[in-house]
């Protein structure tokens, strides 16, 4: 018979499985510690430099929506380790399908700083080839995103492969009826897919309690689907979480769960005040477990990192960054006829008629300005 | 040409194309040993195996989302809708996804999903299982809506579907399914006339009625009684909601100057309204008399033994036809009605 515990299960922070303490010293872990053996102070450093990278973006992108440039932002700060820790792991060919709060991981796929901001700003849905990158493009229906992973990875099956499809969403959507559904088309069908939830205390106002009265994680197994507890502010656990979970659905053993224990320091996006629904202290205490700041101490106690690599990754960001901010500056709207391509595919005779008749509207400002010559 | 069922005409169009194309895969609940509720996937799980013919947990959204999935992946699912009132589940994934990732992506992602639906009333069956929600489809931009109303177009257009690049939300009227007709199951499914044309069932000279699904052949019967008094009316069955095919509505009108327009939802913000609306925009001026819709009432679709008055039948059609041609009418004799 399962029985709820304490409320505090699913806000409680020692029960994560952890590699390196808030402090940054490295603390073993039998299930974690052997998938992250082969990481030297370079690999790590590299760890270091990917959230370094993400957190700059991220930072760019505030302050553009901030001065007017982007209609809206949905930031990052502080869940860098979940992001660069399971996408780093993942293989090329294998398929991510993000919310919208992973916009890091187009960097980490080889999408360019263009890639993060033009859809913010409003000029396309989105701007790089799902295909190329093989990620999906940022879902912001809650949990949508999770059935198409579940879907794509079925079709791995059906083609003898061995990828694996990666899913991405907050605590906020393990709410959603989808992401069950989600979880029942996974686990009944085998399908290679690992759920990575982003537990990040907050679905915009609403706190995880109001999600969840038990452990994330500790759902997966009623869909009979293993999971794991992970400190999401831990960027080696959660490489070593990912690595056991991308391992176990690409050997046939199916659907793996991650609930990733983090805090999201900013906002929901732009538009809310989260000074209205949480208190200074509580994130004040998260800062204490930053996930750049705990590696950076592990790697500078090693000797792996110094002043001069940290100035270098910074400006290699500043670089990043400015590339993004040009992309906005220098964006420029397409004309006002293209909002009729790509509905179908093939030519529909109703979205035709429309747009011939919208085209000949626009032409008639054209004769306007001759006439008026 | 073979004599089949709309039911028949439909499991063998899903066998031509399965065996056409191995990325075409089919999907649903109890759509395998089964052989789905209606049995047109009946014989498909033994001919090509339970990878592509999937048996789903019961979840709609789930169906739905994950043939995204597995469209991303180059598939082509067919996926099957058990009844028409169990598709608001899914109703987020069509309309948000299906309908708009190759707009989102700008070309890049294609949604060739075709999504039957088991649809409509007449059948006397219990609530949610004889609803018409197409309006909610066409109002979709992304989407393709067709329905059909005899085996052949059943059996041709479902090919048709399938090997569209776009999403197809493909309605069969339960009513017909064990209605027969002639079937060319050897015709080069590229040569039939494309899903997106309308036809003219019937012509006629006094009336433009227009129908779609079961309601064609409801249509047909309120023609051939009209003959009677001398009334020429001629049938249009739409086959593709969206887009809807105004060249050969718009070319009767204008030759008959009349329109009635039949179906079984209601007519709120319907198909019906939005026919009429175009024609009225394209053809205002060859219009004799204002066009008349007759449809489902706007109510909650009814308990199977009321079913019968809000199913537009061959005489609250043939009424709309006295309308349209200043016949004396249930308007001009009830006592107290509003024109």
């Amino acid at each position: 018979m399962y029985t709820l515990t304490t409320d505090e299960a699913m806000t409680a922070l020692d029960d994560t499985a952890r590699l390196l303490t808030p402090d940054g010293c490295r603390i073993a872990d039998a299930r974690l510690d052997p998938w992250v053996e082969d990481l030297d102070g370079a690999a790590l450093r590299s760890l270091y430099r990917d959230m370094a990278i993400a957190r700059r973006m991220d930072a760019e992108g505030v302050a553009l929506q901030r001065q007017g440039h982007l209609g809206l932002w949905a930031p990052a700060q502080g869940q860098e380790a979940i992001a660069v820790g399971t996408a780093r792991a993942c293989r090329a060919d294998d398929f991510l399908f993000p919310s919208y709060r992973e916009l890091s991981i187009a960097i980490l796929r080889g999408g360019v700083p263009a890639d993060l901001v033009l859809a913010w700003r409003g000029e396309v849905h989105s701007t790089y080839d799902p295909f190329e990158l093989r990620l999906a493009s940022p879902q912001i229906i809650i949990g949508a995103q999770t059935l198409h992973a579940v879907g794509y990875a079925m079709g791995i099956q059906r083609d003898g492969g061995d990828q694996v499809a990666v899913t991405y969403f907050g605590d906020g959507a393990s709410s959603q009826g989808d992401v069950n559904e989600a979880m029942v088309f996974a686990s009944s069908f085998t399908a290679p897919v690992v759920f990575v939830c982003s537990n990040n205390q907050w679905a915009i106002s609403e706190p995880v309690a109001v999600q969840s009265r038990f452990p994330i994680a500790g759902r997966a197994p009623g869909f009979g689907i293993p999971s794991m507890r992970v400190d999401g502010n831990d960027v080696l656990a959660c490489t070593a979480a990912m690595r056991w979970a991308l391992e176990h659905a690409r050997r046939g053993g199916g659907p793996v769960f991650l609930e990733a224990v983090t805090y999201r320091m900013g906002p929901h996006t732009t538009s809310d005040d989260p000074t209205r629904y949480r208190d200074r202290e509580e994130l004040e205490a998260w800062r204490a477990r930053d996930p750049l700041t705990r590696l950076e101490a592990f790697l500078r106690a090693a000797g792996d990192l110094d002043d001069e690599t940290i100035a270098a990754i910074g400006r290699e960001a500043d670089g990043l960054a400015a590339q993004m901010r040009e992309a906005v500056l220098t964006a420029r709207t397409r004309p006002a006829i293209e909002v009729f391509d790509d509905v179908y595919c093939e030519p529909h005779t109703g979205l035709e008629h429309q747009r011939a008749r919208f085209a000949a509207y626009l032409d008639s400002f054209a004769a306007d300005a001759g006439s008026a010559r | 040409m073979t004599s089949l069922t709309m039911g028949a005409a439909l499991t063998a169009g899903l066998h031509r194309a399965m065996a056409a194309d191995e990325r075409v895969i089919v999907m649903g609940e109890d759509i395998g040993r089964l052989g789905g509720v209606f049995r047109i996937t009946d014989g498909l799980l033994d001919e090509f195996g339970p990878t592509r013919v999937i048996d789903t947990p019961l979840a709609e959204s789930g169906i739905v989302g994950t043939a995204v999935g597995l469209a991303m992946r180059g598939f082509r699912p067919v996926v099957e809708i058990q009844f028409d009132g169990f598709v608001y589940p899914a109703f987020d994934q069509i309309v948000c996804q299906v309908a708009k990732l190759h707009y989102r992506t700008r070309g890049r992602v294609h949604m060739p999903l075709t999504i039957r639906i088991p649809w409509a009333g007449g059948v006397g069956a219990v609530e949610h299982h004889s609803e018409s929600p197409e309006a909610y489809f066409v109002h979709t931009a992304g989407l393709r809506v067709v329905a059909v109303s005899n085996p052949q177009d059943a059996y041709t257009m479902l090919q048709q579907a399938i090997a569209s690049d776009d999403p197809v939300v493909f309605f069969e009227p339960k009513r017909l399914y064990h209605t027969k007709g002639e079937v060319d199951l050897d015709g080069d499914v590229a040569d039939a006339a494309p899903m997106g044309l309308a036809r003219v069932e019937r012509e006629g000279s006094d009336v433009t009625l227009i129908a779609y699904g079961a309601q064609v052949a409801t249509a047909l019967d309120a023609a051939l009684a009209a003959e009677d008094d001398g009334i020429s009316i001629e049938v249009i069955d739409l086959r593709s909601l969206s887009p809807v095919d105004y060249r050969t509505v718009a070319a009767s009108v204008r030759k008959t100057g009349r329109v009635v327009v039949t179906h079984e939802a209601g007519g709120e913000a319907g198909v019906g309204a939005e026919v009429i609306a175009s024609i009225t925009e394209q053809c205002f001026h060859y219009l004799e008399a204002p066009p008349q819709r007759v449809t489902g009432h706007d109510i909650p679709y009814p308990p199977a033994k009321l079913e019968k008055h809000h199913l537009p039948d061959l005489d609250r059609i043939l009424d709309a036809v006295d309308r349209v041609l200043d016949r004396p009418n249930s308007l001009t004799s009830a006592a107290g009605v509003e024109r």
